[in-house]
C-alpha cells in the first residue's frame, strides 16, 4: 500500500527572490533518492504539497517542465505560516515534497491547436510550466501558434524575467507582457490584462484558452475570451482552494462534488459552468 | 444462526483479549463511548448507543501519519501504521453501515489512506441489533435497520437471556471458534423475529425528493433561514459516524516531530480560509449548506449512497436542537412547486 501523506525528502539547491517586493520567491529542488525522482512524474497543471518540516505543509503548482529533469522548481508567496518559513530556508536545506498530485492541462486536446496562455502576477508558475513544456524542440511540432500574455501590476512583479526575455526573441511564440500603469523605462504595453487580451484579440479558430490569475482578472478576461468566439469547453482554467491532503479525502477544497485537489486543479469554463461558484 | 448465553460474554471477551485489541461500550458518567477494554467485564452490551461514534477507532480523532528527525544532509521518516488485530463488539447496524460509507472515501480508485484500510482490514465488526431504536433514531429512512447486517462480522440479537448470533462474514465465525455454540433452535429464532417486529423507528424521513431539491437549490433562501439558528460549533460533525473531514498539521520540537492528523470540520470558517484571506464559505450559510450537500448531493453523485446513516447523533448533540429530518423536510418542501 503505498502511503501517499509520506513526503520524499528533496534538497533546496536554488532560492532566488523572484520580485521586487520581495513577496515571491523561487525554489528549485533536487530528490535526494533517485526512486522518488523516478516516481515523480509530472504533466503542466499539477501541484505538489511542499513541506518545511515542523511547520507543516502546503499546496503549490509546478513551475518547472517535466522537460526540465532533475529538479523541481516551485515560486511561492510569503503568506502563511509555512510559507514564511520557506522564505527562510537557506539553499541546501532539507524539505519534503509529496506529490505530483491533481489532473493537468489537457494536453491531448491541445495537440495541433493554438494556444492562447493567459496569466496575471505571481500565477503565472504553472503556466511557465505549460510554456516551457510547449517550447520544448521536442513538443512544438505537436502545438500550432502560441500565444502568451502575461500581465503585473509593475515591471517588477513579472515572474521569470530573464526567462521572458528569451521568449521574446524567439519566433515561434508571441509574448505579451503588460503591467497596469506606466513605468519608467517600460516599452511595451499598459493595461490591465483584460483589455490587453481584447486589443491583442487572439484569434479563438482551433484555438484554447488557458487562463490563470487573481480572480477580478479571470472575471473580466473570461467575457472577452468569449466574445473572440472561444468556447467554454476551450477556456481552462486552474482553481485554487485550501487544501490538507491532496487526495480528495480532508473534505475543503470541494467545489460542489468535484474535490479541486483531485479533480482539478484544472477544469474547463463548460465544467464549472455546471459547479457552483464556491472557489 | 446461533445462540450465546449472555454469562458466556465476559469470558468469551477475555478469550479475545490476548489476541485482538478488543473494543467495547464502557460507561462514562452519564454515556456510553467505545473503549479498549482490559477485562471482558468492562464491556456494556445493554446500552442506547455511544456518544461518539465507533468510527474513532478506525479513525482517531488525533492520530500521528508519520514521525521525523531532521539529520544533517537528510532526514529520517518513520511512518505509524498501526497494524493491530482489533474487535469491536456492541456495533449497531447505523455505524456499521458508516464503516461501508467511509470506506469509498478512504479506499478510492485512485488513492487509498493506508492508516484507516489497514485497521479497517484488521478489525473485526460485532454487531448488536437495537430491540428499541432511539426517539432521535432514522436508521430505516437509509435503508438501514435496527437489525441490518449490512457491514458486520457477527449480529446478535438480544432475546432474553441469550444472544441469537447471526454470522454474516468468515471472519465472524472465526471469532467464535472453540465456542462450540448450540445452533439457534424454532423457539429462539421465533424469539429473534418477535424481538425484530417490535423494533420499529418512529420516525420515517421523506428523502424522494431531497436530491432534486438539492440538485437545483444551491441559491435558494432556505438556507439562510435555515443556518440563522445554527452556532457553527460542530458537535454534529464531531458525532457524526461519517463525517470524515481532518486537517493535518505538524507537531514539532527542535529537529523532531510528528506530522498529525486532527477531526476537522465544514462548519468551520478556518477550514477553508485561504491564505490570501478569501473564503469561499465566509458565512454560516455556506458552510450549512456544505454539511447537508456534501451527505445528500455530492456524496450521492460521487459515490451514489447517501452519507448519512440515520444515527441520530447530530440531533441528540446540537446545542440549538437543530434537528436533521426536520431541515431534511424543509428543504425538501421549500419550493415544492418548482419540482
Amino acid at each position: 500500500m503505498k502511503n501517499p501523506y509520506v513526503p520524499a525528502p528533496v534538497k533546496l539547491v536554488r532560492h532566488v527572490v523572484e520580485t521586487d517586493d520581495n513577496l515571491i520567491h523561487s525554489f528549485t529542488f533536487q530528490f535526494l533518492k533517485e526512486e522518488d525522482e523516478k516516481a515523480f512524474v509530472y504533466r503542466p497543471g499539477q501541484f505538489a504539497e511542499v513541506c518545511v518540516f515542523g511547520k507543516g505543509e502546503s499546496p503549490f503548482g509546478m513551475a518547472s517542465s517535466p522537460t526540465e529533469p532533475g529538479i523541481l522548481k516551485f515560486s511561492v508567496a510569503r503568506v502563511g505560516v509555512v510559507t514564511s518559513a520557506l522564505h527562510e530556508m537557506p539553499e541546501g536545506s532539507i524539505l519534503g515534497v509529496r506529490g505530483p498530485l491533481g489532473n493537468s492541462y489537457p494536453l491531448e486536446e491541445f495537440k495541433g491547436k493554438n494556444l492562447v496562455i493567459i496569466g496575471g502576477g505571481f500565477a503565472f508558475t504553472t503556466l511557465r510550466s505549460l510554456t516551457t513544456y510547449i517550447l520544448h524542440p521536442d513538443n512544438r511540432g505537436d502545438f500550432g501558434e502560441l500565444t502568451v500574455i502575461y500581465g503585473a501590476r509593475n515591471p517588477g512583479l513579472l515572474l521569470y524575467k530573464d526567462e521572458l526575455a528569451g521568449w521574446e526573441k524567439r519566433s515561434d511564440i508571441n509574448l505579451i507582457c503588460t503591467i497596469d500603469a506606466p513605468a519608467d523605462g517600460w516599452q511595451k504595453k499598459v493595461g490591465f490584462v483584460p483589455a490587453v487580451t481584447k486589443e491583442v484579440a487572439p484569434s479563438s479558430a482551433d484555438a484554447y484558452a488557458v487562463v490563470c490569475g487573481p480572480p477580478v482578472m479571470i472575471r473580466f478576461t473570461i467575457p472577452v475570451l468569449e466574445e473572440l468566439g472561444f468556447p467554454p469547453e476551450r477556456i481552462i482554467l486552474s482553481l485554487e482552494n485550501r487544501m490538507k491532503c491532496g487526495i480528495g479525502m480532508c473534505g475543503r477544497c470541494n467545489v460542489g462534488n468535484k474535490f479541486v485537489c483531485k479533480d482539478g486543479p484544472v477544469f474547463s469554463k463548460a465544467q464549472l459552468n455546471k459547479l457552483p461558484p464556491e472557489y | 444462526m446461533l445462540l450465546l448465553n449472555k454469562d458466556q460474554i465476559t469470558s468469551w471477551l477475555n478469550k479475545l483479549i490476548p489476541a485482538y485489541q478488543v473494543f467495547a461500550p464502557v460507561k462514562e458518567g452519564d454515556y456510553f463511548c467505545f473503549q479498549q477494554i482490559r477485562s471482558g467485564e468492562q464491556a456494556v452490551l445493554n446500552y442506547t448507543n455511544s456518544r461518539i461514534p465507533p468510527k474513532e477507532i478506525l479513525f482517531p480523532r488525533s492520530e500521528k501519519l508519520f514521525c521525523y528527525r531532521c539529520e544533517t544532509g537528510g532526514v529520517q521518516l518513520t511512518e505509524q501504521v498501526d497494524e493491530s488485530k482489533k474487535v469491536v463488539v456492541g456495533v449497531r447496524p447505523c455505524d456499521a453501515k458508516s464503516f461501508l460509507l467511509l470506506d469509498k472515501v478512504f479506499n478510492g480508485d485512485q488513492y487509498v489512506d493506508p492508516y484507516y484500510l489497514t485497521r479497517r482490514n484488521n478489525t473485526v465488526l460485532v454487531g448488536l441489533g437495537c430491540n428499541q431504536p432511539a426517539a432521535t433514531c432514522f436508521c430505516t429512512s437509509l435503508s438501514g435497520g435496527p437489525f441490518s447486517a449490512e457491514g458486520l462480522d457477527l449480529l446478535f440479537v438480544d432475546i432474553g437471556d441469550q444472544y441469537l448470533v447471526e454470522v454474516v462474514t468468515e471472519r465472524g465465525k472465526e471469532l467464535l471458534s472453540g465456542m462450540e455454540l448450540p445452533v439457534a433452535g424454532q423457539e429462539a429464532q421465533e424469539a429473534a423475529r418477535a424481538v425484530k417486529e417490535s423494533a420499529v423507528c418512529s420516525t420515517l424521513v421523506d428523502l424522494g425528493g431531497l436530491k432534486y431539491r438539492l440538485d437545483v437549490n444551491f441559491d435558494d433562501p432556505i438556507w439562510a433561514l435555515l443556518a440563522e439558528k445554527c452556532l457553527g460549533c460542530a458537535a454534529c460533525t464531531y458525532t457524526c459516524p461519517t463525517c470524515h473531514c481532518f486537517d493535518i498539521v505538524d507537531e514539532a520540537a527542535g529537529k523532531e516531530g510528528c506530522r498529525i492528523r486532527n477531526w476537522d470540520a465544514c462548519m468551520f470558517p478556518l477550514f477553508t480560509l485561504h491564505g490570501s484571506g478569501h473564503n469561499p464559505r465566509p458565512t454560516g450559510k455556506e458552510r450549512f449548506r456544505q454539511r447537508i450537500m456534501h451527505k445528500f448531493k455530492y456524496f450521492v453523485d460521487n459515490y451514489g449512497t447517501i452519507a448519512c446513516v440515520g444515527c441520530g447523533r447530530c440531533i441528540l448533540s446540537c446545542p440549538v436542537n437543530l434537528d436533521i429530518r426536520q431541515v431534511i423536510e424543509q428543504i425538501s418542501q421549500a419550493g415544492g412547486d418548482q419540482q
